[in-house]
């Protein structure tokens, strides 16, 4: 109640002086939120510029921050080839990540004997080291695409699970009970308050998973294989191609970084509910 | 006290609650209650806080069993009540996803009504609900007082004969409160249902209500069953009406009997 009389105090203020400072707001937010940061990325590449040239280290040690980006420029075919295929390997990874781990979590949530079953194994199978199981699944696969993809969903499914079987248990009781009062049946109590309420939560942990993704399909490459960018990784480093090295490093973090971004615009897209719950206070 | 219920009150009531008695975890909720809601009548629950009126409500609802007793719907005993009256919940339970018109027509699509028709039939009746232009509006846009119309919408949309409210105006403060009871009012003749409500409000069950009902602490049993004698159509300006004033003080001094037993008990 506080808070709603707050708002439209808030809401009169702004009747009365329309150029308040919270319209300013938004551009202070865009500076903060990414110039600030870029700012900073953009001294350090400097510092580590000016420190590399200074000191005279050899490139294949510390490669500079300019030679990194001609590398990335000259062999850009090369780079973009092995990246391609990482990228497959983590679009399908963590497609197949969240479609296992969706239905495991329903699964689990509506039934206690499924969630006896199912769940312990599951905490088990984060306890095995998942580079430990990439050599077997080298030994059944072959040095295709298919036990990368594998190792992804290994690494991706468990923080979609967790999430989401604790976003379904956390529905509020008093609409799961006005449901019930309703008559409403087990799957309509799931599919009209359970799975939407269980939604940000399972953001929350796909957007962990999608960061997790490139780890899972380097983790893949680098056990065996002829293409992807944990593959060109092991390859310039045995080379002493180190701004090689560099440049698929920096690629790799870009693809990790866009694509949590790109699950954080898909949740704004799919909930524009918790934006207006936030604005409303 | 068992006299005054006969099978012929039990079959002509919309509610008939018989001799129930409920336990949780060997705490007694509820015993040998019996509660009559005619067709049409509006009935007010009151009682201290604890006393088992909320889990009579989820009793009716069908969301509890009893341990012992019997409830009778619409004349006929009913041991599945789920779906068969419209509750509304103590706090709006309102789907912070869903807008308002989303909101309103869960009973209908709940129970197969094609969406689009239901949204339509709930559309035309938001300025009735005084919801004009907020259908699509999400709960967290609305005030207190709206979010408690927009879950009243919710429940008489269902369209069940009985609606059970669980303290509807309960978390309001007093001037809402006063504006959502002389709302009410004047939706009464419209609405035509039996109405169970439970309050802690005295003035606004005898505000409201053509019978008083008054429980006692835990465990709850009925203590007093009181006709308000105000004539309909009501008003709120009758809370300054002698026999009100009267009635009320009366039924203060009964519930303080009530307040203070838990008090010591406790």
């Amino acid at each position: 109640m506080t808070g709603l009389t707050r708002r439209r105090v808030l809401q009169e203020s702004e009747r009365e002086c329309p150029q308040t400072p919270s319209r300013r707001r938004p551009e202070r937010a865009v500076v903060l939120g990414l110039l600030v940061p870029l700012l900073a990325l953009l001294l350090g590449l400097l510092a580590w510029e000016v420190l590399v040239r200074l000191r005279d280290t050899p490139s294949w040690f510390i490669p500079k921050p300019t030679e990194v980006a001609r590398e990335l420029v000259e062999s850009r075919a090369l780079i973009w080839g092995h990246t391609w295929t990482t990228l497959q390997e983590m679009l399908l990874g963590l497609l197949l990540a969240f479609v296992l781990g969706v239905l495991l979590a329903v699964a689990i949530a509506s039934s206690r004997l499924v969630e006896r079953a199912i769940y312990p194994a599951l905490v088990a199978s984060q306890a095995v080291p998942i580079i430990a199981l990439a050599p077997i699944l080298l030994i059944w696969f072959g040095y295709g695409m298919t036990p990368k993809v594998i190792v992804v969903v290994l690494t991706c499914f468990f923080p979609i699970v967790v999430s989401m079987v604790d976003g379904l248990r956390a529905s509020d009781a008093d609409a799961l009970a006005l449901l019930r009062s309703m008559g409403a049946s087990r799957w309509q109590i799931m599919r009209i308050v359970r799975v939407p309420a269980a939604l940000p939560a399972l953001f929350s942990g796909t957007r962990i998973a999608a960061a997790w993704s490139v780890i899972g399909a380097l983790v893949g490459e680098w056990v065996g294989a002829s293409s992807g960018l944990g593959y060109l990784m092991t390859r310039s480093a045995s080379q002493f191609q180190t701004p090689r090295l560099y440049a698929a490093v920096f690629v790799a973090a870009a693809l990790g970084i866009t694509l949590f971004a790109l699950v954080a615009l898909a949740e704004r897209v799919a909930l524009p509910w918790r934006r207006a719950e936030r604005r409303g206070g | 006290m068992a006299a005054a219920f006969s099978p012929a009150t039990t079959q002509s009531a919309q509610v008939a609650v018989r001799g129930v008695s409920m336990t949780f975890d060997e705490v007694e909720a509820v015993r040998d209650v019996n509660l009559d809601v005619g067709r049409g009548e509006l009935v007010a629950l009151v009682g201290p806080s604890g006393c088992g009126k909320s889990t009579l409500l989820a009793a009716i609802a069908g969301l509890l069993q009893p341990d012992a007793g019997e409830i009778w719907l619409d004349g006929v005993l009913a041991p599945n009540r789920l779906g068969r009256v419209a509750l509304m919940p103590q706090r709006d339970a309102l789907l912070p996803w869903r807008s308002v018109l989303d909101n309103v027509v869960l009973g209908l699509e709940v129970a197969g009504v094609d969406k689009r028709e239901a949204r339509e039939r709930a559309r035309t009746l938001l300025p009735r609900f005084g919801l004009a232009g907020f259908g699509d509006h999400y709960p967290s846009a609305l005030s207190g007082g709206m979010r408690q119309r927009a879950a009243f919408q919710r429940t008489v949309l269902a369209e069940r004969d009985v609606l059970l409210l669980d303290e509807p105006f309960g978390a309001l403060d007093a001037l809402t409160r006063r504006s959502m009871q002389e709302w009410l009012l004047d939706l009464w003749d419209e609405l035509g249902r039996s109405i169970l409500l439970v309050t802690h409000d005295v003035e606004e069950a005898l505000l409201l209500a053509d019978r008083v009902v008054v429980m006692t602490a835990r465990p709850g049993r009925i203590k007093l069953v009181e006709p308000v004698h105000l004539p309909r159509p009501r008003t709120p300006a009758m809370v300054s009406d002698p026999a009100f004033v009267a009635q009320k003080a009366a039924l203060l001094v009964t519930l303080h009997d009530e307040v203070s037993l838990v008090g010591s008990a406790s």
